[in-house]
């Protein structure tokens, strides 16, 4: 059953992703998590090893939770189900329309979609946020300040268009050395 | 003729599963990554097809639902080869992540314990979280920017943060908004 309840989760992300890059972090945080099929650290943890190798974070992802639950058969059937609403619709589209992306309807919904993801991406990095800085709630310890240093450090290497993968190396690095100094 | 037309197509169906899974192995970073190497690979160089169905083709897979990866690769695959071609493509373009992710995802779990690995991740969560807000940047950047879309945007942000209205709803919600507030915005126009 763990099969199923693994290919519908991500075929039901698949069908409600639009747009490319963390479109679909929303949705996995509130099916995936929700599940307690990962943990929120674990989740952040996998983002970065997802920027570090090839291949869409959407397939790695699903990859990632079907193996950690059951396997090489969890990781086929969620990575089925997150391609295959994607698959069926294109056919469907590139057999049937013809300027499928210029038709009104479609216009007029994707005007409402692409701001909507920039809402629910908000909400899901603010939740983030939470996860990192304040993962106890409202207690400014140690753990805190460490995580805020590294996470000022990092967004300004970023900003400044350091590739994602030598912020990810930096900011474990700053993670290795924060555990030999203060003893986290 | 076309029976020569499906000869062909057939012919074009293993240099496509190649073109794609070299995509898949070597793009970092996604769909959008991917979109270049796509229009270099696909376009450029194999000229299977034009420049032009490329941008038709990036505009159906950000319009449609599902990754832009898998979108974009069945839709090449289906102009260029018919089904099968849309079928190896996708299957080419996954291929590579799932399995360098599968062994990945055994190795990680043996070094989880590992105290300094835990440090390095306690580190790395504070980096991705700053990945992820230049990704929320860069997508605001390109977002349209009227009245419309920025009550959108409020409103799926108060809903999902603030109410934890399940996220199906407020794609659903947002999508029936759009269409509203695009369908009056053309009708004033035409007054």
């Amino acid at each position: 059953m763990i099969y199923f309840k693994l290919f519908w989760t991500f075929f039901k992300i698949g069908a409600f992703t639009f747009g490319g890059g963390y479109a679909m972090l929303p949705l996995i945080q509130g099916e995936v998590l929700k599940n307690g099929w990962i943990s929120a650290d674990e989740l952040l943890n996998f983002i970065a090893v997802s920027e570090s190798t090839p291949g869409p974070f959407a397939i790695n992802i699903a990859t990632y939770v079907g193996t950690t639950l059951n396997g090489f058969w969890g990781a086929i059937s969620s990575t089925l189900g997150v391609i295959l609403p994607s698959f069926l619709i294109i056919l469907f589209i590139a057999r049937f329309f013809e300027k499928f992306s210029e038709n009104s309807i479609v216009k007029g919904v994707m005007s409402g979609l692409k701001p909507a993801v920039i809402g629910l991406i908000l909400s899901a990095v603010l939740s983030v946020g939470k996860t990192v800085l304040l993962p106890e709630g409202l207690l400014i310890n140690k753990n805190f300040y460490l995580s805020l240093g590294i996470f000022v450090i990092s967004a300004v290497l970023i900003f400044k268009k350091l590739h994602p993968i030598y912020v990810i190396l930096i900011s474990a690095l700053l993670g290795i050395l924060s555990g030999l100094i203060f003893a986290i | 003729m076309t029976e020569k037309v499906n000869k062909k197509r057939e012919s074009l169906i293993l240099p496509l599963f190649i073109t794609f899974l070299k995509i898949g192995a070597f793009t970092f970073g996604g769909g959008y990554a991917m979109i270049p190497i796509i229009q270099k690979e696909i376009a450029e160089k194999k000229k299977w097809l034009t420049d032009e169905d490329i941008l038709d083709i990036i505009a159906v897979s950000e319009s449609t639902p599902g990754p832009i990866a898998i979108n974009s690769a069945t839709f090449v695959g289906y102009r260029v080869a018919g089904f099968w071609g849309a079928f190896f493509s996708t299957f080419a373009v996954v291929l590579p992540s799932f399995l360098i992710i599968s062994i990945l995802s055994l190795i990680l779990k043996e070094f989880a314990e590992v105290r300094s690995v835990q440090n390095a991740f306690f580190g790395i969560r504070a980096g991705v979280l700053a990945l992820l807000l230049r990704a929320l940047f860069l997508m605001y950047k390109k977002c349209p920017k009227n009245i419309a879309s920025y009550f959108i945007m409020a409103i799926s942000f108060l809903f999902a943060s603030v109410f934890k209205l399940n996220i199906f709803f407020v794609i659903l919600i947002c999508a029936i908004l759009g269409l509203c507030f695009s369908l009056y915005a053309k009708r004033r126009a035409t007054k």
